[in-house]
């Protein structure tokens, strides 16, 4: 068994991180633009606004335009960055997202702030749960999940030598930095911990669930991989297929709806490739109560203490096993 | 892309267009005349062959996008994608068969392409796709989506410092979809001047008047309140449209807004002004009698 991944204290709020990119890539390109639905601020472009104010186009609130605007925008040879709150990102402007962005095949790279839980007691209607499973069914679109800063700067940095549509989660809950840090590269899960037992694919925030999960069950006797999937689409199906034939057992953790995200994602490739038993962590069929981040993580099922459950009943570990 | 464009097209246009800049009113209007007819024709025989089509549209469309393309566009068929070209927007894309005969009469691909229109695995689909078909600029299909894109389009263009012209036309039922609003407030305060929006106000949606269905009226004072320039404009008197599209904007930084008067299915009697001619397919012998009226003329 090896080792590898830690995680350092001190936590950050991964919009930082996308705010100085952001402004690192419109110094070095003209063509970059911004574009928000009245989210200056809670999409962290103040800095930018005040540095280009003329390449951060603000819309107002009208998300159905902010994305199309984006994709008039890439027709005039502009790299916009469309940034908006997830939910409305993606709920409000789904149609635009599919016949503006991905049919058309625009360089348009929508920044999804805020996803999942980020914004806890505020309700379902303002978590970005839905947007793996809506995003995924596009064609031409890629589909990232960034984890920690470093991450997120450079899944950033590559969306905007990409041409093409990519949409990108942007966390708001902080986390820490992945240490040691594992270089993102597009369309590859990162192994951030190797292992026999079991695998445990993460996404975002469920990443550090999963690491955490791992050294628990490392004390129980439990060997488990942790992959890091920062891009759910396309899918890194030879990790997958590594996974199954090394591990034999895969759990996905995702701050997202398990009907369509990611797990579902493993699951259907899985299925008709290589089948393991898995177990599928996430939102379930069910609209979010009102709790923090923390206490809906715990309360789907998605925190490190519900991964080494899930793993010990995979495994057959401990009490309670079932495999 | 799939289609190819006609060889010396670019320069073939370009003469079109100069020429009909320097013409006098009265051999432009003629000209474009001759042009829409023809490019009716085409579009005629493509739903008919096709069995399927929005020819009401397509016709009250016909004159407006002739106009454009022949005498105010500045566009290159051999370089579809030429950075500086004028854009325009097709933003009621079920209109897509006379968006393709037009293209076609231009020399962006081959007019024996127009016999594909709607076959299996042809580029000419439904509804335009920019992939497939070069002078298509955005996918459209679904109602509402192409004015937000060309306020995209005209914010990069003033991004640029370039005075290349941005036009989008939209059905007038179409504008019962909020996102064109959401356009109007954000390109008046954007102070996009070279936007032009023009409306194809046949007065018809798909299954009843738009007055009957969610009224439009006063559409002009609807614009004009959201901050626009707006005109009236006959969308079939060629002289006018050529006049009112190519107007010099730049004493202007307001949106405008041409509202045309159209008339769905304009150019054949029997198709005129009638609501089941929204996408209803003429027989071989209707199909026969509007080829010669369309000719006649």
């Amino acid at each position: 068994m090896s080792t590898t991944a830690a995680v350092a204290a001190e936590l950050h709020d991964c919009r930082k991180a996308f705010a100085e990119t952001l402004i690192e890539l419109a110094e070095a390109d003209q063509r970059t633009v911004a574009v928000c639905n009245d989210s200056v601020g809670s999409s962290n472009l103040k800095e930018f606004q005040q540095r280009f104010p003329d390449r951060l186009v603000n819309v107002g609130i009208a998300e159905q335009l902010m994305v199309g605007a984006g994709a008039g925008l890439a027709n005039g040879g502009r790299i916009p960055f469309v940034c908006a709150a997830a939910p409305f990102l993606t709920g409000r402007a789904l149609e635009q997202i599919k016949a503006d962005v991905a049919y058309s095949r625009t360089n348009v790279k929508l920044c999804a702030m805020s996803p999942g839980f980020a914004y806890g007691q505020l309700g379902p209607t303002h978590h970005g749960v839905e947007d793996f499973a809506w995003l995924r069914t596009l064609p031409e679109m890629v589909v990232l999940a960034p984890a920690d800063p470093a991450e997120t700067r450079e899944a950033l940095r590559w969306a905007h030598q990409y041409d093409g549509p990519v949409y990108l989660r942007i966390g708001r809950t902080k986390v820490p930095d992945l240490a040691p840090h594992v270089p993102f590269e597009a369309g590859r899960a990162t192994c951030l911990r190797d292992g026999r037992d079991v695998t445990l694919i993460g996404v975002g925030t469920t990443v550090f669930a999963a690491l955490a999960a791992a050294g628990k069950l490392a004390a129980e006797g439990v060997d488990a991989r942790v992959l890091n999937f920062s891009t759910v689409k396309p899918l890194d199906e030879e990790a997958l297929l590594a996974a199954a034939a090394g591990t034999g057992r895969i759990i996905t953790v995702e701050e997202a709806n398990v009907h369509g995200g990611l797990g579902s994602a493993v699951a259907e490739f899985l299925a008709a490739r290589t089948p393991v038993p898995m177990k599928l962590l996430g939102v379930r069929d069910e609209f979010t109560p009102t709790g923090s981040p923390a206490f809906l993580s715990e309360y789907f099922g998605i925190d490190a203490e519900a991964v080494v459950r899930a793993a010990r009943e995979l495994t057959g570990a401990g009490q309670g096993a079932t495999a | 892309m799939v289609l190819a464009p006609v060889p010396s097209a670019t320069a073939r246009l370009a003469g079109i267009r100069r020429e009909l800049r320097a013409a006098s009113p009265a051999e432009r209007a003629a000209r474009l005349r001759e042009l829409a007819h023809s490019i009716r024709r085409s579009d005629l025989e493509m739903i008919s062959r096709a069995g399927q089509g929005h020819i009401g549209g397509d016709y009250s469309a016909a004159d407006i996008v002739t106009v454009l393309y022949f005498a105010v566009l500045d566009v290159r068929p051999e370089e579809p994608e030429w950075a500086e070209r004028d854009r325009f927007v097709l933003s009621k894309g079920h209109a897509a068969g006379i968006l393709y005969a037009t293209l076609a009469h231009a020399g962006f691909f081959p007019e024996a392409e127009l016999a594909t229109f709607m076959e299996p695995l042809s580029p000419l689909n439904g509804h335009p796709n920019r992939r497939k078909v070069p002078g298509v600029e955005t996918n459209t299909g679904p109602l509402g989506h192409g004015f937000p894109v060309a306020v995209g389009m005209a914010v990069a263009a003033k991004l640029d410092g370039s005075g290349r012209r941005t036009y989008v036309l939209t059905g007038d039922g179409e504008l019962q979809e909020g996102s064109n609003w959401e356009a109007a407030m954000s390109a008046s305060q954007q102070r996009l001047g070279r936007l032009t929006v023009i409306v194809d106000r046949n007065r018809f949606q798909q299954g009843a008047a738009t007055e009957e269905t969610s009224g439009l009226d006063p559409l002009d004072a609807k614009w004009a309140s959201f901050g626009f320039d707006v005109r009236s404009v006959d969308g079939h008197d060629h002289e006018a449209l050529y006049q009112a599209l190519d107007q010099d904007r730049s004493a202007d930084d307001r949106p405008l807004c041409l509202i045309a008067d159209t008339i769905k299915g304009k150019g054949v009697s029997f198709i005129e002004d009638r609501v089941e001619w929204h996408h209803k397919v003429p027989t071989a012998e209707q199909t026969a009698a509007a080829f010669e009226e369309l000719t006649a003329r």
